[in-house]
């Protein structure tokens, strides 16, 4: 038989992983162990499938050799006595940790919502929320995530090991949250998975193109989330929002990642499908009763999304969606964006006036986004010299290269 | 997000810690190995070296007519040197803020704090956010 594709492995593994380690963890609940023991069988899958083809049941065959792992871990020392621990704090109650899916819903996906809500635990910061998901949900290697962030292997791996420690240290690791913590508890998986899919969408280009890949990744694990819990409009919100974010980015960028602003995007490379798809989602979605941010930001990706060109935006609805979201959230990102809708439907000035009732708010002090922001509208508005002198303000305060440099350029051209 | 935390010696450090009594060079070396171990641990080291000192310096500077121009150090014009770096990948500015002041109190003289000045810098390499 002819080997399959290397990408063709990789998306199967992905798929399989949250499932082989829900199963391993239906027998074995030791979460550290279970997580390193899939991790390896994923690895050995990944070197022995790509030269002798996929085998009949690969779910099984993973679930097989982890588990063959499991136990010779359980032989060494280190493991028998945390297994012991474990022990002495844990209950063999199989109702609470393996509780019946419900109608319709299959064990397999149960326990990726399962996985997900574990790795988004309370107790770990972002950074290892979203290590420790990537790894133990999507199926990457230790080696993949540590190139996406741009740090050691050994360093990634440390923060992994460190996450499951503290997950344990919570007690009870494998069950599913209380009724009365569940929307809390996927709010937080919300925001990581939103998070990923930043950290991925931000770059496109050269040598951070690994990183690009975390966007598929996020949205890969969001429309899981999707599948499992249609009804939930925040979840479908989110989906949508990375849809219609994500499709504009063939057009966000230049050449040499030069960054390119929404209003001068040649929207011919926007993705039609996504746009399609994200809009379907968020029109079915939008709901009076249960309306959240998520959905806010989706609806107001999918109005620039479906303008022809800058100038058919429809501002005036933007604006109003601002509203709503800013009656909701209490971010100052937002309110800057509402700055911007304001001005685009009733001038500069206006925006300008929301800016300055900004500048007290202590979290955007020596932010670059407010001088940027600023900047636009000062141009807007023929203040040459004051725009000139908040692009460069902003161009200083900024971590980003290729922002900077657009920044810079902003200031330069208004200068010349 | 990446910080780098860059340690300026001042120039009359490098004589006070070289002649410093051998456990007192002992217990610096220790307390600074203790909390680069900590960092590794932690997942938050991305990278760190010390410097040799700046007689091993050299300056290299182009120039517009001619070949480079090389100055051999130490520079007696400069105050302070860089002496050595940590990159780290942490959560925020103020815990970048912090690991830089336990390392600025690393023992020297009889246990006494050194109180070496730590640059803290973002690095450039963030994404930037939606325009």
């Amino acid at each position: 038989m002819t080997p399959p594709s290397d990408a063709a492995v990789e998306s199967l593994l992905r798929e399989l992983a949250p499932q082989v380690l829900g199963a391993v963890l239906r027998r074995q609940r030791d979460f550290h162990a279970a997580e390193d023991a899939v991790q390896e069988a994923l690895l050995a899958a990944a070197r022995q499938w790509r030269e002798s083809g996929v085998p009949e049941n690969p779910r099984g065959w993973l679930i097989q050799v982890a588990d063959r792992r499991m136990v010779d871990q359980v032989r060494s020392d280190e493991a028998r006595r945390r297994r012991e621990e474990l022990a002495a704090t844990q209950t063999a109650d199989d109702e609470r940790t393996a509780p019946d899916p419900g109608p319709g819903v299959s064990r397999d996906r149960d326990d990726s919502l399962r996985l997900l809500l574990l790795c988004c635990h309370p107790a770990l910061t972002s950074g290892s929320a979203i290590a420790l998901t990537l790894r133990a949900v999507g199926g990457l290697t230790t080696a993949e995530i540590a190139n996406a962030f741009m740090v050691p292997e050994a360093t990634m791996a440390q923060r992994i090991s460190r996450a499951k420690h503290r997950i344990e240290a919570s007690g009870a690791p494998f069950r599913l949250p209380a009724e009365g913590e569940w929307q809390g508890r996927l709010r937080a998986v919300l925001q990581v998975l939103y998070l990923i899919f930043n950290e991925g969408y931000a770059t496109s280009t050269g040598p951070d193109l690994q990183r690009a890949e975390l966007a598929g990744e996020a949205i890969r694990l969001t429309r899981a989330v999707h599948r499992q819990l249609p009804d939930d409009a925040e979840v479908a919100g989110l989906l949508a929002l990375m849809l219609l974010t994500d499709a504009r980015r063939a057009a966000r960028t230049g050449p040499e990642g030069k960054l390119i602003p929404l209003a001068e995007q040649d929207r011919g490379k926007w993705d039609r499908k996504a746009i399609g798809e994200g809009v379907a989602l968020i029109t079915r979605a939008l709901s009076p009763d249960s309306i959240g941010p998520y959905q806010l930001q989706a609806a107001i990706a999918a109005v620039h999304d479906e303008a022809e060109r800058a100038d058919d935006t429809d501002w005036r609805q933007i604006l109003a969606l601002y509203g709503l979201l800013e009656a909701i959230t209490d971010n100052p990102m937002v309110r800057l964006n509402h700055a911007i809708a304001a001005a685009m439907v009733h001038g500069p000035p206006v925006g300008l006036r929301l800016l300055d009732a900004l500048d007290d708010d202590r979290r955007l002090a020596g932010h670059h986004r407010l001088a940027a922001v600023r900047a636009h509208l000062l141009e807007m508005d023929g203040e040459r010299e004051a725009a000139i002198e908040c692009y460069r303000a902003a161009a200083r305060l900024t971590a980003s290269i290729p922002e900077e440099r657009y920044l810079a350029m902003r200031a330069a051209r208004l200068a010349g | 997000m990446k910080y780098m935390l860059l340690m300026q010696r001042p120039r009359s450090g490098y004589e006070e810690i070289r002649s410093m009594a051998p456990e007192d060079m002992k217990a610096h070396g220790e307390y600074m190995q203790a909390l680069d171990e900590e960092l590794r641990k932690s997942g938050e080291h991305v990278d760190g070296q010390g410097l040799t000192g700046p007689e091993q310096a050299t300056i290299v500077q182009a120039q517009n007519d001619g070949p480079p121009t090389i100055t051999d150090g130490p520079f007696p014009e400069a105050k302070e040197f860089l002496a050595g770096y940590w990159i780290l990948d942490v959560e925020t500015r103020e815990r970048a803020s912090e690991i830089a002041a336990r390392a600025s109190a690393a023992p020297g003289r009889e246990g006494a704090p050194i109180n070496t000045p730590f640059e803290v810098r973002p690095l450039m390499s963030e994404p930037p956010d939606e325009m």
